[in-house]
């Protein structure tokens, strides 16, 4: 269970931070060029931080105390393919949770 | 209202209309995944009108599930959220002399969609003047941010319904998945990616969920290095 001090901590900071990070360019710094190494570096937040969330939680499921399952490995790699090829976020979700409630119904 | 402007502000509502469907899910998954978690419905809806961005969102409920501490979970959720800067650079030549309550109220609705349709739109009517600007990108908000706290409100009543045998801890990777995957684009992107999964399966034993900091910034100095490499060879095409 999540303590409620904590999720309400997380909550009110998250939203000032979010919003700072919005507010920051177009309220206060106005057209001043940010550095480009900087550029270069956030262009891959995304694609750094998300995978290295999702990479345990594939690898070693909590639902499963940290077992390895290969209905959640095959969904995980659907999901992934089907993203890449089509770039559609709604299909491969869609396909990679059918792939993984068929492996689950297959593994009993 | 100006006709031009009240036709640009219907304009980007039209633009911003189709994202319903994508949006939709997404808060509606958001809701149900922190039911699950143990949120209460204001709590989950609380989460949504403040924070207003799913996956840095999702990055946070995810990290306080797993007993992380305040501040990684915060670090993490910020970190998903960097791009929002990069939205507000990139709008501040063309709003940045409204006035400053209505950049306030922009900046709080700098969403991942309402940045693509403005910055598409504005590259399209040249003509444009920032009555035009503004209200088109008012438009665009309109259909996708109320659908965000609303659905966030449906799911969070529909997921304390929903029994725990269908694996929703799997909700989370799946979606973060689905929403990675269209970018990795360049090999840059997916060097990044790559590196940053070997390193948070690699540091998964560090404290406090460090490994995903490690992680992180691996990711990002590698794509940053590869852009660098392709750059010098001439081979960069921009994603």
């Amino acid at each position: 269970m999540i303590d409620k001090t904590q999720l309400w901590t997380v909550i009110v900071l998250l939203g000032i931070g979010s919003f700072a990070l919005r507010f920051a360019f177009l309220g206060l710094i106005g057209n001043r060029a940010m550095p480009e190494w900087l550029l270069r570096h956030l262009r891959y937040t995304a694609v750094a931080i998300l995978p290295a969330i999702v990479a345990p939680l594939v690898a070693w499921p909590a639902a499963l105390e940290g077992q390895t399952d290969p209905a959640r490995l095959a969904a995980a790699c659907v999901t992934l393919a089907v993203g890449y090829a089509t770039r559609n976020v709604i299909l491969s979700i869609v396909l990679g949770a059918g792939t993984l409630y068929l492996g689950l119904y297959l593994a009993g | 209202m100006h006709d031009t402007t009240r036709s640009a502000y219907w304009q980007g509502a039209r633009d911003g209309a189709p994202f319903i469907f994508v949006v939709s899910p997404f808060a509606m998954l958001f809701g149900v995944v922190s039911a699950e978690a143990g949120l209460n419905v204001f709590e989950a809806l609380a989460f949504s009108v403040v924070v207003i961005a799913g996956a840095a969102q999702f990055t946070a409920l995810q990290l306080l599930q797993d007993n992380a501490p305040t501040f990684v979970a915060l670090a993490s959720a910020l970190a998903v959220n960097l791009r929002m800067a990069m939205y507000s650079a990139a709008l501040t030549p063309h709003l940045g002399a409204a006035p400053f309550w209505q950049r306030g109220l922009i900046a709080y609705f700098l969403v991942d969609q309402t940045y693509a349709c403005s910055v598409m739109a504005y590259e399209r009517n040249k003509g444009w003047g920032l009555a035009q600007k503004t209200a088109y990108f008012f438009g665009t908000m309109t259909p996708v941010c109320p659908m965000w706290y609303v659905m966030t409100l449906v799911g969070a009543w529909a997921g304390t319904a929903i029994p725990p045998d269908y694996a929703l801890d799997f909700a989370v990777p799946i979606t973060f998945i689905a929403l990675t995957a269209p970018m990795l684009r360049t090999a840059a992107h997916r060097a990044a990616a790559l590196v940053s999964v070997v390193m948070a399966l690699g540091f998964a034993w560090l404290p406090f969920n460090l490994g995903l900091m490690v992680a992180g910034l691996a990711g990002m100095i590698t794509g940053a290095q590869i852009e660098l490499r392709l750059r010098a060879r001439g081979t960069w095409v921009d994603p």
